[in-house]
C-alpha cells in the first residue's frame, strides 16, 4: 500500500513536472494566489491592526477594574460619571485606590492660526492611571506642571508644533508641549493629547466633580471577581468591568457594531474566493490538458488515492510558491504601513494562519480537478 | 479423464472469459458489443485477437483487462473474478495482474524512460532503489538499457513502444494486453516490437494477448482468435513461425516473407 504523500513517490515528481511544464499557466496561477493572499493579508492585517488600535488606551491603562457609565460602548464614548462613585468605590472592601480619567474632544488652536480637533486624555499624574507611553522626549512627571501636555511626534505637523517647549491653545488656554511620544496614534486620526486630570477637565469643559471613567486598583490579595460584584452592587447607573471585559466591549463595538470589521472580513473573504476560483480554474485546465496521462495512470492500475496525491501535490506546490511571494509582499506592506494612521499588523500566528488558509484554498481548489479525473473511463486510452 | 483435463486448463489459465456479454449505451443507443464470448489465455502463449473495425476487439480487451465489467458472463484474472468489482477493485486487479501496451504508447512526456517504467511500480506502492533496479532491468529486457534518461520526445516510435512494453512487464504482470502495438510503427520497428512481445510470451508464467488487424504479425503468434460482430468466429493455432496453422480439423500452411513480414502464400490441407 502506498504511503500517503510519500516524497519518494513519483506522484510528487509528476505533479511538479505537470506544474512546471506550462510556465505561462504557472505564472498566471501564482499571480492569482499572490493577489488573493496579499488581499487577505491586508484585510486581516487591517482587521487585527484596527482591533489592536481601538483598545490601545485600555491596554495601556494600569488598573484592575473599570467603572464606566452604564451602557458605554467604548473608551471613546464619554458620558460623565459623578465623583460620588469614586468615593463609594473607595469604601468597598478590597479596593485600594480609585483614580479618575477624563476624556473628551477639544479644539487645538494652532500657533500659526486655525484649529484642529484633539482628543484629550487626563488622569492623576501622581497615581497609576492612564499616562503617555513610548516617551521619546521629556518626562511624564512634567505633566504635573500646569498647562503642560504630551503629544505624539506623528502629529507635529497637524498640531503646528516642532518639539518640546512648543505652545498652542486649547479652549483659549495656553498649552505647552512637555512630553513627546512615538507611535500613539488614534484610529480616528484625531491626535491624542495627554495632560493632568485638572487640565483635562478644563480643556474638555468637564465639571470638577465629573469624570469619564474610574480606574479601580485592588488591595493586595483581593479577589477581582468578588470586588467587581461588590462594586456593581454598591454603585448605581454604572457598570464595573475588568480590563479584559472593557477591551472586548470596545473591540466588539468598533469592529462589529460599526460594520468596520465586517467590511474588512468581507474583503478577506473576497480574496479567498477570488484565489480559490483562480487556482481551481488553473488546476482544472491543467488536469484537462493532462487527461490522457491521468487516464493512462488509471489504466495501469493506479488507485484513486494515487491520482489525488498527484493533483493535491500540484495544489500544495501552488500554495507554497504563491504564499512565499505573497508573504514577502505582505511583510513589505506591513513595514511600509507601520507609521501610518492604521498600520497593518502581521503576527507569527497570523502568518501561520494565512499559510494554512492558502493550503486550504489550494486543496479545496483541487476538488473540481479530482472530480474530473475520477470520472475518467480508463478505456479511453484505447481510442486516444 | 475429460473432466480432469478441463480442471487443469482452468487452473492454468491466466485470463478466462466465459459467455461474456457486454452491452454499451442504453435505450436507442444500446449496442451489444460482445455476444457471449468465451476466451482463455494460457501462460507461455502469444495470442492474436483479430477482427475488422467494430467487431468488438477493443471492448473485449477492455473487459479482459478489467477496465469494465461484463454485462453477463464472467471474467477471471489469475483466479480473481471481476464480478461486482467497483472502479477501485478493478484498478487493483489491473495493477496486480495486467500490463498494458497501447497503440499510441501513452508515455508521460515529462518523465524520462526510467521514470515512465518506474511509474508502474510506483502506483503499486513500490518505491526506492529496488524499484529503480527493476525498472532498469525491464528496460534492459527490451534493449533500452542505454536510454534510461531519455524523454519520450527523444525516442523513436519503436523505442517509445519498447518503453511502454517495459512498463507493462516491470510489475511481473501475468497478462500482457497489447492494443495494436505495431499500428503506429513502420514494418521494421513493428517486427522488432513483435519479437520483444513474442520473447516475453515465452515466459511460462505470462500470457500475451495482442489485438491487431495487421497480418504481418501473424507469424509471431502461437494462436489466432478471430472476432466478428461481437462473437468469436474462429481460432487457429500456429505450430511454427513459418509452419502450419490448425483450423477446425484442417491444416493451414502459411509461407511468410520475413523481410516484409507478410503472408505470401497459404494452403489448406486435410489433417
Amino acid at each position: 500500500m502506498a504511503k500517503p504523500f510519500a516524497m519518494s513517490s513519483l506522484a510528487f515528481k509528476l505533479a511538479q513536472r505537470n506544474l512546471f511544464h506550462d510556465r505561462l499557466r504557472l505564472v498566471a496561477t501564482v499571480v492569482g494566489i499572490v493577489f488573493s493572499i496579499v488581499l487577505v493579508t491586508v484585510q486581516l492585517g487591517l482587521y487585527f491592526g484596527f482591533g489592536r488600535m481601538v483598545t490601545t488606551m485600555i491596554d495601556h491603562a494600569s488598573g484592575d477594574l473599570w467603572i464606566i457609565p452604564a451602557g458605554a460602548k467604548s473608551f471613546e464614548d464619554p458620558s460623565p460619571l459623578d465623583e460620588r462613585n469614586r468615593f463609594a468605590a473607595l469604601s468597598v472592601n478590597g479596593v485600594f485606590d480609585v483614580t479618575a480619567i477624563v476624556i473628551g474632544f477639544a479644539e487645538w488652536r494652532l500657533p500659526g492660526g486655525g484649529t484642529t480637533p484633539v482628543f484629550v486624555v487626563g488622569s492623576d499624574v501622581r497615581a497609576p492611571g492612564l499616562h503617555p507611553w513610548n516617551v521619546v522626549a521629556g518626562s511624564t512627571d512634567a505633566l504635573a506642571i500646569p498647562t503642560t501636555v504630551a503629544v505624539d511626534q506623528t502629529y507635529f505637523e497637524r498640531l503646528g508644533v516642532t518639539g518640546l517647549g512648543a505652545t498652542a491653545e486649547i479652549r483659549d488656554q495656553k498649552v505647552e508641549v512637555a512630553v513627546i511620544t512615538k507611535g500613539i496614534r488614534s484610529f480616528t486620526t484625531t491626535p491624542y493629547v495627554f495632560t493632568s486630570l485638572d487640565r483635562a477637565r478644563a480643556y474638555t469643559g468637564t465639571a470638577a466633580n465629573k469624570a469619564a471613567f474610574f480606574l479601580v486598583h485592588l488591595a493586595p490579595k483581593a479577589n477581582v471577581g468578588s470586588v467587581q460584584k461588590r462594586l456593581q452592587a454598591n454603585l448605581t447607573d454604572v457598570e464595573v468591568l475588568t480590563q479584559a471585559e472593557f477591551r472586548e466591549r470596545s473591540r466588539t463595538f468598533w469592529l462589529f457594531d460599526t460594520g468596520a470589521g465586517a467590511a474588512l472580513f468581507a474583503g478577506a473573504l473576497l480574496g479567498v474566493i477570488v484565489g480559490t476560483v483562480i487556482v481551481a480554474q488553473t488546476l482544472y485546465s491543467s488536469t484537462k490538458d493532462h487527461i490522457n496521462e491521468f487516464a493512462t495512470l488509471r489504466a495501469i492500475g493506479s488507485s484513486g488515492r494515487y491520482i489525488h496525491q498527484v493533483i493535491i501535490w500540484q495544489a500544495l506546490l501552488n500554495a507554497v510558491i504563491g504564499f512565499t511571494i505573497a508573504a514577502s509582499i505582505g511583510y513589505i506592506i506591513v513595514d511600509q504601513t507601520a507609521e501610518s494612521a492604521l498600520p497593518i499588523v502581521m503576527t507569527p500566528a497570523l502568518t501561520i494562519g494565512l499559510f494554512a488558509l492558502t493550503v486550504f484554498m489550494c486543496v479545496t481548489s483541487a476538488i473540481a480537478a479530482i472530480v474530473k479525473v475520477m470520472r475518467i473511463d480508463p478505456a479511453m486510452v484505447f481510442t486516444q | 479423464m475429460t473432466i480432469h483435463t478441463i480442471a487443469t486448463q482452468q487452473s492454468t489459465a491466466v485470463l478466462e472469459a466465459t459467455d461474456v456479454v457486454k452491452v454499451l449505451g442504453s435505450g436507442a443507443g444500446e449496442v451489444r458489443a460482445l455476444k457471449g464470448v468465451s476466451l482463455s489465455l494460457a501462460p507461455g502463449e502469444l495470442t492474436l485477437l483479430m477482427g475488422p473495425s467494430g467487431s468488438g476487439k477493443t471492448t473485449l480487451l477492455s473487459v479482459l483487462g478489467c477496465m469494465m465489467t461484463p454485462t453477463k458472463g464472467s471474467v477471471r484474472i489469475c483466479g480473481h473474478s471481476t464480478k461486482g468489482a467497483g472502479p477501485e477493485e478493478l484498478a487493483k486487479l489491473r495493477r496486480d495482474h495486467i500490463g498494458y501496451v497501447f497503440q499510441s504508447y501513452h508515455l508521460f512526456p515529462t518523465l524520462n524512460a526510467l521514470d515512465n517504467v518506474r511509474l508502474a511500480l510506483d502506483v503499486r506502492g513500490e518505491h526506492g532503489p529496488a524499484a529503480v533496479a527493476r525498472a532498469k532491468g525491464a528496460l534492459a529486457t527490451v534493449g533500452l538499457a542505454h536510454k534510461l534518461k531519455s524523454y519520450p520526445r527523444q525516442l523513436s516510435g519503436g523505442e517509445q513502444q519498447r518503453v511502454a512494453i517495459a512498463r507493462a512487464i516491470v510489475g511481473k504482470a501475468a497478462a500482457i494486453l497489447a492494443d495494436e502495438p505495431t499500428a503506429a510503427l513502420d514494418s521494421q520497428n513493428g517486427h522488432a516490437i513483435m519479437e520483444v512481445l513474442a520473447r516475453i510470451a515465452e515466459d511460462p508464467n505470462r500470457a500475451v494477448l495482442v489485438v491487431t488487424h495487421d497480418p504481418r504479425i501473424v507469424p509471431f503468434a502461437k494462436r489466432i482468435v478471430r472476432i466478428e460482430d461481437g462473437c468469436i468466429v474462429g481460432e487457429e493455432r500456429n505450430v511454427a513461425q513459418h509452419g502450419s496453422t490448425q483450423h477446425d480439423g484442417d491444416i493451414e500452411e502459411r509461407i511468410v516473407d520475413d523481410e516484409r513480414g507478410v503472408v505470401v502464400k497459404r494452403r489448406w490441407m486435410q489433417r
